[in-house]
């Protein structure tokens, strides 16, 4: 059995520009966490989430001694750095964005991995 | 172990964060000030074109002024000046730059102190003399067709000149191009007296700098958890604590604001990396697939276990070229439907510059608010009352920009009803400039090293 969660309850990321392109490190808030990220999170995935950027190509990086995973992001810049028009031309705010991505994890073990809504942990205390 | 912190992020950080983090400190050893990003230089080159006595970060010309009186104690009392600063503000013109920090010293009554200037990185005149030997290291594009457009060309210097700079018994280091981790990984070499091809102890400084050189993004800013970072406005800036092995602790001093944690120091060790088992820098191609992370005390966060491999025998060039104009400027769309009257806004402006100057090379309409940072990647909101609406042009000819910096403010009058926050006026038009990378031989890079006294 799976449910789906918001992949920010199960990890946080930091993003920015390297060249024309960008990168995510996204690390799991748990050490049972990285094992359901690196199922749940592929580099096919990430570009399907971030294809109405114009991403061409997306390459996966495991760093289990971090329990994190780094993508890098090729064409989601527009250009980037100092020549895109857009806002974000930097892409700062790509990990924000990423972890909104509803992600399918087994239920399983699932509470091991993720914690609780901010929302949420606000309303308990 | 030496204790080195960094007190500039970049060009435009907390201007007294130099002498907070000493007085918060005073055991330091080594103040780094990282000013230089991948298209300051051709800020900087403006600068200069305005006048030849420029092209450096003038701002760190106030920060060395507000440290003299520090050194100038220690100088009074027979002691050498600690911390020692090593900072590549000289950007464009790193003489200019010492010269400037001399005068301040020696206003500062720092009399016998030793600036060194590290340049050699400006490869501009050599670039433009063989085009043909150069492609972009992305694309494999050819330098060629850029012609006289190219404005600045810098290569990215490793320690080496900056610890032939501190063996000289320099006390101030300022820098053309100098790689940001290279910054901290000179002065941890000369004080544990590594050599460079002590491969994994040069990655784990290197992995040092790379994790200090964005100052407080490892202290708590930009963190995810950022709502849960206490005490931000007195946010202190990074340390790092490096053993004779290459190992370090990141710190910050006592009594500051933010965090050092385990997920802070994670969070930037993966900030802008491509891969970890390649960070490649002028001194050391790095393994960060090796690193322990572990948290020994609050707000002190262990980095062990850094393995490195020689760097590559290409040294990467920082060049920029001069790529038309820009302008964006924004106005707040209050009210019903705001998100399609701003998009109607935004086709009304359009059309009025098309009439006027004929099609810009790039036009962009934004509905901040509604998801547009990352259009269509996040779902939009529904009955938003207010929207940011911004617009953004692009051109090569200066005179279609500014059309498009008077047409849009014209809304205000002729816009829908609700369209307010334009009291900063119109767009300003700004030089565009692009980012072209490439690499040339290490063979082919002199680095120059000077040493100057205060008189």
């Amino acid at each position: 059995m799976t449910t789906s969660v918001r992949l920010g309850r199960l990890a946080f990321a930091r993003s920015g520009d390297k060249g024309s392109s960008a990168n995510i490190g996204v690390i799991a808030l748990t050490p049972e966490g990285f094992g359901v990220l690196k199922r749940c999170l592929s580099s096919e995935e990430v570009a399907a989430f971030f294809a109405p950027l114009g991403v061409t190509r997306v390459t996966r990086f495991e760093l289990p001694n971090l329990g994190a995973l780094n993508f890098v992001l090729e064409g989601v810049l527009a250009g980037g750095g100092s020549r895109s028009l857009r806002t974000d031309a930097q892409g700062k705010a790509l990990g924000q964005a990423l972890l909104e991505m509803m992600v399918e994890v087994p239920e399983e073990g699932l509470a091991n991995c993720v914690r609780a809504e901010r929302s949420e942990r606000e309303g308990a205390t | 172990m030496i204790r080195v912190g960094n007190a500039q992020g970049f060009w435009g950080d907390q201007p007294d964060a130099g002498w907070r983090l000493v007085e918060g400190a005073p055991d330091l050893d080594v103040l780094t000030f990282d000013y230089l990003a991948e298209v300051s230089m051709s800020i900087l080159a403006s600068q200069r074109q305005r006048d030849p006595s420029l092209g450096y970060a003038r701002d760190f010309v106030d920060v060395v002024r507000s440290l003299a009186p520090r050194w100038a104690a220690q100088l009074a009392s027979g002691a050498r000046p600690v911390p020692k600063v090593v900072a590549n503000a000289g950007g464009l013109n790193p003489r200019g730059c010492a010269l400037a920090c001399l005068a301040a010293l020696s206003e500062g009554g720092c009399r016998g102190m030793r600036v060194a200037v590290v340049h050699g990185d400006d490869v501009l005149e050599r670039i433009r003399d063989s085009p043909d030997d150069f492609e972009h290291l992305e694309t494999g594009a050819p330098l060629k067709p850029l012609g006289d457009r190219l404005v600045t060309a810098n290569v990215y210097l490793g320690a080496a000149p900056v610890m032939a700079a501190l063996r000289s018994g320099a006390d101030l280091v300022v820098t053309g191009r100098v790689a940001d981790p290279s910054l901290t990984v000179a002065p941890c070499a000369v004080h544990h007296g590594w050599t460079l091809d002590e491969h994994d102890r040069i990655a784990g400084a290197t992995v040092a700098g790379h994790v200090i050189e964005c100052g407080t993004q490892v202290t708590g800013g930009i963190s995810t958890h950022w709502l849960d970072v206490p005490d931000l406005p007195h946010v202190g800036f990074p340390i790092v604590e490096v053993e004779p092995d290459g190992s370090f602790v990141v710190t910050k001093p006592d009594g500051t604001g933010g965090s050092v944690d385990e997920r802070t120091v994670k969070e930037q060790l993966l900030y802008e990396i491509g891969d970890p088992e390649k960070y490649l820098s002028p001194d050391v191609t790095a393994s960060f697939l090796s690193l322990d992370v572990e948290s020994v005390g609050r707000n002190r966060v262990r980095v062990s276990g850094a393995t490195g491999r020689p760097p590559p025998r290409m040294l990467k060039v920082s060049a920029t070229y001069g790529a038309g104009f820009r302008a964006a400027g924004t106005l707040a769309i209050f009210g019903r439907d705001c998100v399609d009257k701003a998009r109607r806004c935004g086709e009304i402006v359009r059309l009025r510059l098309v009439e006027a100057v004929g099609e810009p090379a790039e036009f962009r309409v934004e509905c901040l608010g509604a998801g547009d940072v990352v259009p269509g990647v996040t779902a939009p909101p529904v009955g938003l009352m207010e929207v940011v609406l911004r617009i953004a042009v692009a051109d090569g000819r200066r005179e279609v920009v500014e059309r498009f910096a008077r047409e849009l403010m014209a809304l205000v009058a002729a816009g829908p009803q609700g369209v307010t926050g334009y009291a900063e006026g119109r767009p300003r038009v700004h030089e565009v400039f692009g980012y072209w990378p490439c690499a040339i031989d290490r063979d082919a890079v002199t680095p120059v090293v000077e040493l100057l006294e205060v008189g």
